[in-house]
């Protein structure tokens, strides 16, 4: 264990009855981290959240905090903050009663309790709220002042379920970026759990990538989006094209009746591959006659989304369509539109290939 | 902030004190429910299976007390009589209180409020009134004595008065059930039907009565139940007819024949399980129902339909009316039904020389004990079950015991109680004779309602309180005092007005339990009765009725007041 480790989970395992939820999850978070947990519903990210909390009690493995093992202790015996998806605030009592409530347990004076708060609020940018009750605010400051209920007592650990699922995209956009900033001020170790690939990617120093009770990838943003360690992760992160094909040896493999050159090598000839292509992981401008791997097929449909679009493109050669993104300059600039023909090239640089099976 | 939490000792001392503190509240409270329930509830009926078998000196005699009983003519005709009674009235009951919630819920006749209210009514008051009211209307002395031969009767003692005192006092408890089931209409079933025509009465029969469906099952077992265990009325109106309950009180009281007294009590319990566990199935069930996405229904006026409803609306509140207003009337009448001027003799009477005023003080003093201590026992007992953690093994124990009282007769409680805590060789004895067995067993007899209506509210509130709580390091109990009990306590005031009005009219269980020093106002109404004295039973029943009532007014009104005054938070504005 190194001096900057702020969480360590060793094995985690927990079942319901006979049903697995967590598999043997290992992971170390580092102080100041701002960690998500990111997998499909009934993943175990919630599982795994309140096991570090204590909530729960895991069936197997540690919990390791500060070097400190918690694995058997109580919630009120950890150290660490929380916000709920549901944001938990007591209805009966007002905004500064909330954020307060964690402080006037700890024997503190009344006027460096409302110092506390009013900085708190100041820091959650709801510095006049403190006298409104929960049912008063909207859904975006409700879950503020949970954040500041939270942070109150200056946890080493602040962890957050779905904090902005009960929220309307605007809301949560705006959101997500004042939560990272507030939290890289604090400094505090955070994970977040969510199911929305966007919200991680974009917040989190590392993303979790789960499925099944299981870890399936731990990394930064550009690492699990660019260099998908599983095809879960590959299909979960973005859209992607899967192609079977078969190896040829020597990072040559045959995909319908074209021979691609990837830069991936490790399969043996005959082995069964399944191809991963993300849709702009392609060229379509330049020299396109100079470059390996040249497709071309008839665009059947066009989906505009916004600045990107998606040509879904049926080429003969591979004998199955094939998602390509256009940027919605290069659809006008390079003609391309329903019923007409369009060349490109895969980027072997950003292929991945899996073993079938 | 980082340096702060850097320095941070592995465990923060104050946390300390908290856990263990928690550690035993929650642990403690769930052992003391389990214990409490275990002594005042489960054990005395243990007692009652260990007795049946037993002789009366205590020897095992296996099923001897059992076939002694099917050989004995009179009591097997009781159980007859009992399943005879219970299944008419229900036949009465159920149909009578369905179309009179499909008035408030499904027609569009004025005043729906006040009927409401009128139909609830009967539950401010002893059943026993019912029966003397209906003994000043037809019994031998009775106004409206001639009507009789039109019926068919001969004498309203028996079956038939039996009947209509059990209509008066089973309909509210019917009636809440199918208003609250008819209250969840799909108003787009009702749009498929109408789009494709469907008349009325094939409307009715092909959507109205398959949604209400579980709600009729549940009140006819309500009402089921209410009759097999109801003694009151067969004691004063039944005449020759007598049913288990009558045959419990007579073993038990009468020839101290604990052991046919137990035998009795538990062929009673069988037909009130039956109705519980057919009634539970039908709950789970209709939970599913519930879940669906529906669109409320809100009915249209139809001049000839409505017309017809509200003439039968009022004749039901004609009828909880009549019943109170008799026994009001006569109790303050010279001698019914021949001198018929005023006076107040029957309350001076039962207060100065039947040791009534005696009666009434304790029934006071005992009533509210049991909405003071049951409605902190069972909204505490709900919380410590529902939201604490430790002691799992203990939870289904728990609940299971806090459902069970739904499914136990008053009677049958009682003589368990006699059995248990009457025995010598149990310590508890004192408590035997005292007010305090009394008020016990009230709140056990009336637990599980409330614990269902506490457990309801706790379920409305945020699951995680406990757990914010818990990161927080406040302890849970300080969370219970600051944010849920007053955020429930609109269902708290509910639960201890629900003990009150209860406790002031139940006999079943107390009256095995009461000695001469705590005898209670509705008993007193039994004596009075036995002595011949109507007009004094009339004025207490009534004394009993206005209390209820001046209760339930005092206490809604302190209600709303505390919550204007504390509870701001409630009145909060969503923001725009
Ligand atoms: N108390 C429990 N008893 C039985 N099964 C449970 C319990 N809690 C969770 N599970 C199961 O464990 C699995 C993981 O649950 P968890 O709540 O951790 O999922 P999640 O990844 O947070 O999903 P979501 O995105 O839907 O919140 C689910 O299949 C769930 O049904
Ligand atoms: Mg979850």
């Amino acid at each position: 264990m190194t001096q900057d480790e702020a969480l360590r989970l060793e094995g985690i395992r927990k079942s319901f009855g006979s049903f697995v939820a967590l598999g043997g999850v290992d992971l170390a978070i580092r102080r100041g981290e701002f960690v998500c947990f990111l997998g499909p519903s009934g993943c175990g990210k919630t599982t795994l959240l309140r096991i570090i909390a204590g909530l729960e009690q895991q069936t197997a493995g540690r919990v390791i905090q500060h070097g400190r093992d918690v694995s058997h202790l109580p919630p009120a015996a950890r150290d660490y903050g929380i916000v709920f998806q549901s944001y938990a605030l007591f209805p009966n009592l007002t905004v500064a009663q909330n954020v307060a409530y964690g402080l006037v347990n700890r024997r503190r004076r009344r006027a460096e309790i409302d110092a506390r708060v009013g900085e708190l609020l100041e820091l959650v940018g709801l510095p006049d709220a403190g006298r409104k009750y929960p049912a008063q605010c909207s859904g975006g400051q409700q879950q503020r002042i949970a954040l500041a209920r939270a942070l109150a007592t200056s946890p080493s650990l602040l962890l957050l379920d779905e904090p902005l699922s009960a929220l309307d995209a605007k809301v949560r956009e705006r959101l997500r970026g004042e939560i990272r900033s507030l939290q890289r001020r604090v400094g505090v170790t955070t994970i977040m759990v969510t199911h929305d690939q966007e919200e991680a990617l974009s917040m989190a120093d590392r993303v979790v990538v789960m499925n099944h009770g299981l870890i399936e990838q731990c990394g930064t943003p550009a690492e699990v989006y660019e260099q998908p360690a599983t095809p879960f992760v590959a299909t979960f992160l973005g859209r992607v094209n899967i192609l079977p094909g078969r190896s040829l040896g020597a990072g040559r493999y045959r995909v319908g009746d074209v021979d691609l050159e990837l830069p991936v090598d490790g399969f043996a000839p005959g082995t069964d591959v399944r191809i991963f292509v993300r849709p702009e992981d392609r060229h379509v401008e330049g020299d396109l006659a100079a470059m390996p791997n040249r497709l071309s097929g008839r665009v059947a449909r066009i989906d505009y989304l916004g600045t990107v679009c998606l040509a879904e493109v049926g080429c003969d050669a591979l004998h199955q369509p094939l998602t390509v993104a256009y940027s919605l300059n290069q659809l006008h600039d390079l003609g391309v539109r329903e019923g007409g023909r369009v060349d490109f090239a895969l980027r072997p640089d950003r292929v991945r290939v899996f073993a079938t099976g | 902030m980082t340096a702060e939490a850097a320095s941070r000792p592995a465990a923060a001392p104050e946390a300390r004190g908290v856990i263990l503190g928690e550690w035993i509240a929650a642990r403690g409270g769930l052992v003391l429910l389990a214990s409490g329930l275990l002594v005042f509830l489960t054990l005395p009926l243990a007692m009652i299976l260990m007795r049946s078998f037993e002789d009366r000196a205590g020897a095992f005699v296996g099923l001897a007390n059992f076939v002694r009983y099917v050989q004995t003519p009179a009591l097997a005709q009781s159980t007859w009589n009992t399943l005879t009674f219970a299944a008419i009235a229900t036949v009465v009951v159920v149909p009578m209180a369905f179309l009179f919630a499909y008035a408030i819920q499904r027609t569009c006749i004025p005043a729906k409020g006040l009927w409401r209210s009128i139909a609830l009514l009967p539950i401010l008051a002893p059943s026993l009134l019912a029966a003397i009211s209906f003994i000043y209307l037809f019994g031998n002395q009775g106004l409206l004595r001639g009507l009789l031969p039109l019926a068919g009767l001969s004498s309203i003692y028996g079956l038939p008065g039996m009947v209509l005192a059990m209509a008066f006092a089973s309909f509210p408890h019917a009636v809440m059930i199918l208003l609250a089931s008819l209250s969840l209409a799909d108003a787009r079933l009702y749009e498929a039907a109408d789009a494709m025509g469907t008349s009325a009465l094939r409307r009715f029969v092909t959507v109205t009565l398959p949604s209400a469906k579980y709600g009729l099952v549940s009140a006819a077992m309500v009402t089921f139940t209410m009759a097999v265990s109801e003694f009151g009325v067969p004691k004063v109106i039944g005449g020759n007819y007598p049913v288990l309950a009558i045959d419990i009180y007579k073993q038990v009281i009468g020839q101290q024949n604990f052991q046919m007294g137990a035998v009795v009590g538990l062929v009673l319990l069988v037909p009130a399980v039956v109705a519980f566990v057919v009634d539970a199935v039908v709950q789970r069930r209709q939970k599913a129902l519930m879940s669906a996405r529906s669109v409320p229904y809100a009915p249209r006026p139809a001049r000839l339909r409505d017309g017809l409803m509200l003439v039968y609306v009022v004749l039901i509140s004609a009828y909880m009316l009549v019943v109170i207003l008799m026994a009001a009337y006569g109790s303050v009448v010279k001698f019914w039904p021949y001198n018929l001027s005023f006076t107040f003799d029957h309350y001076r009477y039962g207060f100065e020389e039947a040791g009534v005023e005696h009666a009434y003080g304790n029934s006071l003093v005992m009533a509210a004990l049991c909405a003071v201590l049951g409605a902190a026992i069972t909204f505490a007992g709900a919380y410590w079950v529902e939201k604490t953690r430790g002691a799992d093994a203990l939870r289904p124990v728990v609940r299971l015991q806090a459902m069970l009282p739904m499914a136990v007769p008053g009677m049958v409680l009682g003589i368990g109680y006699i059995l248990f805590f009457n025995s010598p060789a149990n310590p508890l004895n004192v408590l035997y004779g005292t007010m305090a067995i009394l008020v016990a067993s009230t709140i056990v007899h009336f637990y599980s309602s409330s614990h269902l209506a506490a457990v309801t509210a706790l379920k409305q509130l945020d699951g995680e309180f406990e757990s914010v709580s818990a990161s927080l390091k406040v302890p849970f109990y300080r969370t219970f005092g600051r944010v849920t009990l007053p955020v429930c306590l609109p269902t708290v005031i509910d639960i201890a007005r629900y003990y009150f009005v209860n406790a002031m009219t139940t006999i079943s269980a107390v009256v095995f339990l009461y000695s001469p020093k705590t005898t209670l106002a509705s008993i007193s109404i039994l004596h009075m009765d036995e002595a011949g004295a109507i007009g004094p039973a009339a004025a207490m029943a009534t004394l009993i009725v206005a209390t209820s009532a001046l209760v339930t007014v005092l206490s809604l009104a302190a209600e709303h007041f505390i919550l204007r005054r504390t509870q701001a938070w409630r009145r909060a504005a969503a923001p725009a």
